[in-house]
């Protein structure tokens, strides 16, 4: 009588532990050591507030972050960079670590981008689509093919048959955020998530042909860690439930 | 004629820091030698983006050069030649873009020329548009290279003194007269070696071009904004870019000690 009460707690107990533990963080035993996260800097908000939740369930760890451009992250890492744990904002970046053959275990998607028309306050040029963007009086500023955000605006115009005449390709997303919100451009071509985090300093336009270039985050913990559980453990986390409700708030979508 | 004669030298171990120091500085260039591809260096130099950025990086630093000339120097007779109120508060401030970093310096520019900027608005009304324009390139290389032609010249002014200036006047020379025969001629070598060192600083510029000219190949897209953007996707090329860049500024500052230190220039004033 006695032990089958003891089975039945048991049972009872694994029962909610089964059931808890998608929407928690998983908890694998007592992760204990610290770990560096490189991740893309399009998730500079995202993989701050994950990394706060990781550490408070996790109360053994900690975890630094150093975010930069997928490609520069990509250069630290090959020349030796301590890193545990490599999030890209593309497939091409994460291709050359796992050429490399720095990762440990296969790639995580963890997010996708789309882009989006990011203007002043009030749109004074009165942008409201895609082709809008065409025609050398709008001041468009876009990504330089090169960069992630380039690759992705270059497919769209392919896609569409727009011809854009920008004034400038940046180098980064934040540079052409840049020139949107200090006025000096009438639109910019960023990311969704970039429009969400730039608040009321530019205004947002979607448009249909930006499922043309849907841009993958690929996720990975790295072969030369000092804490290969606790790494592999927040690329989990990054892809549970939990991690996966932040992502989506910041306006990534689910690959 | 050597400033070393007839000084017993320096300590040995003064030496071996300085060694340190030297090593310090070359051993990154040296590193950077090694990863050049030699093989495919013409064609990656050579290429299309290549040349249209390095040309542009001459043309924008050419003409920025100039206009520190022509700023620079009436500034630095200003503050050496004369006495006035507030004087080294202004010297600083002028100097200020000499330890700014670039990217502040080309924030500052944007509010100063872009379309909503201070005097932007202004010429936005009248037409003229500065940003994403060649011109904003020389205006952030200007911006950024100026104090080292104003710094070198200011420092000849006050080491040349004012007698020659003095004695010139006595015999009936008019200030320009004075500027023109005597002044100039003084600190020759300084202009030059000033000039140099702001076409190098210009050549260079990054930042504050980043920021407020924006990238765009023919346009703005300095060499310093191609090789950045190269090491995307090409890093043989961003290497392949910088040496060329390393070149260009060893020959320039080459130049800027040979012509510093030859008289017969002095005398084509």
């Amino acid at each position: 009588m006695r032990r089958l009460a003891v089975v039945a707690v048991a049972v009872g107990l694994a029962l909610t532990g089964c059931a808890a533990e998608p929407a928690e963080a998983p908890t694998a035993g007592a992760l204990e050591g610290s770990i560096t996260v490189f991740a893309a800097a399009s998730l500079t908000t995202t993989f701050t507030e994950l990394v706060t939740q990781f550490e408070a369930a996790n109360p053994g760890t900690t975890v630094e972050l150093n975010f930069a451009g997928s490609s520069d992250l990509v250069t630290q890492i090959t020349e030796g960079a301590p890193a545990d744990v490599f999030a890209s904002a593309d497939t091409k970046n994460m291709t050359k670590v796992t050429d490399a053959a720095l990762n440990e275990g296969d790639p995580v998607d963890f997010a996708t981008n789309v882009l989006e028309i990011a203007v002043p306050p009030g749109n004074p040029a009165g942008i409201e689509d895609f082709a809008d963007l065409a025609g050398t009086d709008v001041t468009l500023v876009i990504c330089a093919p090169a960069v992630p955000c380039g690759a992705a605006t270059a497919a769209v115009e392919a896609a569409s048959g727009v011809d854009l005449t920008p004034v400038s390709e940046e180098s980064s997303v934040t540079d052409v955020l840049g020139k949107v919100t200090s006025g000096e451009a009438d639109a910019g071509l960023v990311y969704v998530t970039d429009v969400i985090a730039a608040g009321d300093a530019v205004e947002g336009i979607e448009f249909d042909e930006s499922g043309e270039a849907v841009n993958t985050y690929p996720i990975v913990a790295l072969g030369d860690s000092a804490a290969p559980d606790v790494a592999r453990a927040f690329v989990d986390f990054v892809a549970s439930a939990a991690g996966q409700k932040v992502l989506a708030d910041a306006g990534f979508g689910t690959p | 004629m050597s400033p070393a004669t007839g000084y017993a030298g320096v300590p040995r171990w003064v030496a071996a820091i300085a060694v340190v120091g030297a090593l310090f500085v070359l051993l990154p260039l040296a590193a950077m030698v090694m990863r050049v591809n030699w093989g495919g260096f013409v064609g990656l130099v050579t290429s299309e983006s290549s040349v249209s950025a390095l040309l542009l990086s001459l043309r924008t630093s050419l003409a920025a050069t100039v206009l520190c000339i022509v700023l620079g120097v009436p500034m630095a007779l200003v503050l050496a030649r004369s006495t006035f109120r507030g004087q080294k508060v202004l010297r600083s401030l002028v100097l200020l873009p000499l330890v700014l970093p670039p990217v502040v310096g080309g924030i500052a520019l944007l509010y100063t020329f872009g379309r909503r900027g201070l005097i932007g608005q202004s010429l936005d009304a009248l037409g003229i548009s500065i940003a994403f324009s060649t011109t904003a390139v020389i205006l952030a290389q200007t911006f950024v290279a100026l104090p080292f032609l104003v710094l070198s010249l200011e420092g000849a002014l006050r080491t040349v003194g004012t007698r020659y200036e003095a004695v010139g006047a006595t015999l009936g020379a008019g200030p320009t007269t004075v500027l023109r025969r005597i002044t100039l001629p003084l600190v020759l070598p300084a202009l030059v070696s000033g000039s140099v060192l702001s076409f190098a600083r210009a050549l260079g510029e990054f930042g504050a071009t980043l920021t407020f000219a924006g990238s765009l190949q023919g346009t703005t897209r300095t060499l310093p904004l191609e090789i950045y953007l190269q090491r995307e996707t090409s890093p043989d090329t961003a290497v392949a870019l910088s040496l060329v860049l390393v070149v260009v500024a060893v020959v320039v500052v080459g130049i800027a000690h040979q012509a510093g230190s030859t008289k017969y220039l002095r005398g084509a004033l």
